[in-house]
Order: C-alpha cells, then sequence, then structure tokens
C-alpha cells in the first residue's frame, strides 16, 4: 500500500482562488449566490470560497451546510451513518443561484442526494456543483461546473482530502 | 444498535449519538416540507398491549416522516384477547415483514423476551413495559433539557451539573426508573422526590438521593423539576390517604411554582393530572415544557428509528477520513 500526495496546501489554495474567480464570472457577481457545503469536508471549502468571493467583490455570500444522510441511496449498505447538521442562510435559497461544494466528486451519488435535499429546502433559480477533486468514476449523469483538480484514479484507489479546519493541514493524497 | 430496550444499559455515547441525530431530525421538521425518504420500503409496526395515545402517534408520526410504512397493532380488538401469546403474535409481524417493532407491554421485560427471543430478527424499540423502562420518553426529556440549557449549542453537549428533582409515583413509574438511568449516565444529579410509600422498598443501588419533602427539594433549587403521573390505574393500594391530601402535600401548585427560581424548567411526561400532581398555572406557565416534550418526542423517536434501521445490520469497519464518498 503506498500513499502519494497530489495537492500541498499551495496547490489548494490556488485551486480554490480559481473556482472562486470561475463562480463570479459565470454568475456575474456574487449576486444573488448561496454556497452550501456538504459535510463534512465541503463545509470549510464553502467557507473559504465565500471569503475569497467576498475579497474579489466586497460582497458578503451566504454560506451554509446541507447534509444528505438521509437522502442517499446508499444507507442500508453501510453501517448507520450520524448525520451533521444542515444549515441554510437566513435568506434561504428562493431564486438564488445554489453552489453546492464538495471535496470529492467520485459516482455521484452524494450530489444526487444533495439535490433531492435542496428540494425540501427550496427553489432554487440554479444549482451549480463546486469540487475539489473530480476522480472520475461516475454512475449516474452528473458534471461538476467548477474543479479543482482533474484525477484519473482507479476504483480500487482511495482519494483522501485533508482540510486544515478539520485535520490540522490542507492535503490530497491517493492510496493504492 | 439492534434495538432500544432500556437506558440502564444505553452508553453515553450512544445516548449522546441519539440526542446529536434528534437535533437533525429536530432542524427537519421546522421546514416547509418535514418528511424525509430516508426509510422508504421499511415498515415499522406499533405493537400496543396497553392503552396509549401520545407515545403511539409520536412513533407513528415519526416512522411517518422518514418515509416507512407503519402497521398499528393494538391489543384491544385483536386476537391477543382471544388468548394467542406474545409469540405467536410477533412471529405473525415478522412473518408480515416487519423491520421494527415497537413495544408497549404491561409486564417487564417483555421487550428483551422479544429482542432476545430470536421470534423475529427486526429490531425491537421498547415504548414502556410494566414499572421498568420507557427509554424514548427519557431521551426527549434529555433532549428538552439540552435544549433549554443550552439552546442551539446544545449538539455533542451532556447534562453534567444539571440538578433533577423527579416527583411523584417513583414505585410505579418507568419514566422515572428510564430518566434515573439516563440521567446518570449523561452526569446529572438526581433527587427522586415521593411519599414514602411511593419508593421503591430499597433503593440504595440506584444514582439518586430521595427525599421525602417536596418543599424542602423544592427549597435546593433545582434545575429540572419533573413530575410524574399519579397512574390512578395502578392505585390499587392506600398509598396515600386521599387525592386532596396528595394534591396538598405533593402537587406542584401557585405556591411551589413562586418558590421555584425563575430559572428552573417544569416537565411532565404527560397525560396529566391537573390539580392533582401539576396545577393548571404550573402546567401552563412559562416554565412548563410540557408542549416541548411532546414535539421533541417527534424528532428523538425519529432519530432512534433512524439509527435502528438505516443501516445494514452487518457493520463492516469504516474509515472516518475523508474519504470519497461523492
Amino acid at each position: 500500500m503506498s500513499t502519494r500526495a497530489v495537492m500541498q496546501d499551495a496547490d489548494i489554495s490556488r485551486a480554490l482562488t480559481r473556482i472562486s474567480h470561475e463562480i463570479i464570472e459565470s454568475n456575474r457577481g456574487a449576486g444573488e449566490l448561496v454556497l452550501l457545503g456538504i459535510p463534512t469536508r465541503g463545509v470549510p471549502l464553502a467557507e473559504r470560497i465565500a471569503a475569497l468571493i467576498g475579497d474579489f467583490t466586497g460582497q458578503t455570500v451566504p454560506v451554509g451546510s446541507i447534509d444528505v444522510t438521509m437522502y442517499r441511496d446508499d444507507l442500508h449498505r453501510n453501517p448507520t451513518r450520524t448525520p451533521h447538521p444542515t444549515r441554510i442562510p437566513d435568506s434561504g435559497i428562493d431564486g438564488k443561484t445554489v453552489v453546492l461544494v464538495d471535496d470529492v466528486l467520485f459516482s455521484g451519488r452524494s450530489i444526487r442526494a444533495a439535490l433531492d435535499a435542496l428540494q425540501d429546502i427550496g427553489r432554487p433559480a440554479a444549482v451549480r456543483l463546486a469540487i475539489l477533486v473530480d476522480r472520475g468514476h461516475r454512475e449516474l449523469p452528473i458534471r461538476p461546473d467548477f474543479v479543482g483538480k482533474n484525477l484519473p484514479s482507479s476504483r480500487s484507489e482511495h482519494v483522501a482530502v485533508r482540510l486544515r479546519e478539520i485535520d490540522g493541514e490542507d492535503e490530497v493524497s491517493i492510496r493504492s | 444498535m439492534r434495538n432500544l430496550l432500556d437506558t440502564a444499559t444505553l452508553s453515553r455515547a450512544d445516548a449522546l449519538r441519539i440526542l446529536d441525530t434528534a437535533e437533525d431530525m429536530s432542524d427537519t421538521q421546522r421546514r416547509e416540507i418535514k418528511k424525509l425518504p430516508t426509510l422508504r420500503g421499511k415498515t415499522v409496526v406499533n405493537l400496543f398491549f396497553e392503552d396509549s395515545t401520545r407515545t403511539r402517534i409520536s412513533f407513528e408520526a415519526a416512522a411517518k416522516r422518514l418515509s416507512a410504512d407503519v402497521i398499528n397493532f393494538a391489543a384491544k380488538g385483536s386476537s391477543v384477547s382471544k388468548g394467542e401469546s406474545l409469540q405467536d403474535t410477533a412471529q405473525t409481524l415478522q412473518a408480515m415483514g416487519a423491520d421494527a417493532v415497537v413495544i408497549r407491554h404491561g409486564a417487564s421485560g417483555a421487550p428483551h423476551t422479544l429482542a432476545t427471543s430470536g421470534w423475529i430478527s427486526a429490531g425491537v424499540v421498547n415504548a414502556g413495559d410494566g414499572t421498568h423502562e420507557h427509554p424514548t420518553q427519557a431521551l426527549l426529556d434529555a433532549f428538552t433539557m439540552r435544549k433549554r440549557l443550552y439552546g442551539d449549542d446544545s449538539r455533542g453537549r451532556d447534562l453534567t451539573g444539571t440538578r433533577v428533582a423527579i416527583v411523584g409515583d417513583v414505585l410505579h413509574s418507568r419514566v422515572a426508573r428510564s430518566n434515573m438511568w439516563l440521567l446518570h449516565t449523561l452526569g446529572a444529579h438526581v433527587t427522586l422526590v415521593a411519599p414514602p410509600t411511593l419508593v421503591p422498598q430499597d433503593v440504595s443501588a440506584w444514582p439518586a438521593d430521595v427525599v421525602y419533602d417536596l418543599d424542602e427539594a423544592i427549597a435546593a433549587a433545582p434545575d429540572v423539576l419533573m413530575l410524574l403521573r399519579i397512574q390512578l390505574e395502578r392505585m390499587n393500594a392506600a398509598y396515600f390517604p386521599s387525592e386532596r391530601e396528595y394534591a396538598r402535600r405533593w402537587g406542584f401548585d401557585a405556591r411551589r411554582l413562586a418558590a421555584l427560581g425563575a430559572d428552573s424548567i417544569v416537565m411532565h411526561p404527560g397525560p396529566m393530572n391537573r390539580g392533582l400532581e401539576i396545577s393548571a398555572e404550573a402546567a401552563d406557565s412559562a416554565q412548563s415544557t410540557v408542549l416541548e416534550q411532546v414535539a421533541n418526542g417527534v424528532s428523538v423517536r425519529m432519530a432512534v428509528l433512524y439509527l435502528l434501521l438505516a443501516g445494514s445490520t452487518t457493520t463492516p469497519a469504516t474509515t472516518s477520513t475523508g474519504e470519497e464518498r461523492a
């Protein structure tokens, strides 16, 4: 078993800076934007992107979290997962452009669950997807709008994202 | 977790997991769309051999909010009144494909028998058995206390240092027993307050103090005063001279409400005997959490059903770090 680092802290912050600019560009500014991170590690990523967009535009972007545990289609195949809090900004998501933020995009099933969860909370004008690492192997017709890094991987490999808010350091590594 | 049978053997970690999951469930209950798809295709059977309104409806609401199918079974008007045994009833439910059985039974230990006898493979939730335990009531009470004490900051916290007085018919009360064990596990200090006739003979093994005078207990300024229902259906001996005398000496009335600190909360598991163990002034005061307890009951039972039913029955090892789940 070998572990190889594929992104260091400078790579991660560059990727997040670029994603932030791309979000501003495609949204034509920071208006009507809501960032929702998918727990666990999508939440600090969403907060970092929101802070960067705030720095670049001078506007405050509402940021929250959306837990998808209760909407997963694989609950009965795994040990029981403990849900995480969902925090929707007070301004709500109706009519807004919601950007979902997650660390790794793999099968796409978490994102499908997140879309179902969003539907129970409100009706956004548009939903976009920002991902730090896209490792391929999609099982559903889901495609990210903003990608930090494309990381071709084999199914047997493990991609681990570590973030300083949770793990004390920023690093993406691949283990085979 | 396969079953929830009591709080005496519930670990602190499992208790906090249920309470924290209930916080997330409670958040979803404030949304316009309260229903979650989580337990679609699962069947929950409410097997009630004793009368109940709020517990059965609460479990039913919890199961339905999680999209499970609910089958209600009341012993009255069923084959049980023709003499069918618990085993045959349980195996009938098993054959119909129940994934979880919520059982209330007059005999202490009936849920334990159901869970360990091998009759059924479904998860078993104790919804009150005899004078033994009523674990979901204790969990919703602890949830309510935590919510009042810590508000939105409740997640992950226990009740260390909270002083709780449980007042009334401790002898017959499964609510008192479940609360005492759970509160002890969560670090709270429990005082039982009752007439000597309504305390079990030997409580030396219980993690609680016993006081025989309600005014003395109130003077000690507890953070929580929990009143128990006087179970008139179980008052088959002269435990106290008359209801009026009980109300005067042990009833929580307006005078005692005034003596209790304004920050202390007043709880009652319901149904209340107004004018007996609790006066209308106390029941309807801002310090009373009676309706919050009912609302929180649905969230806590959603959490219990979720934790019992959502996962696979086998438990392979998993990693909790940032592995790909997307």
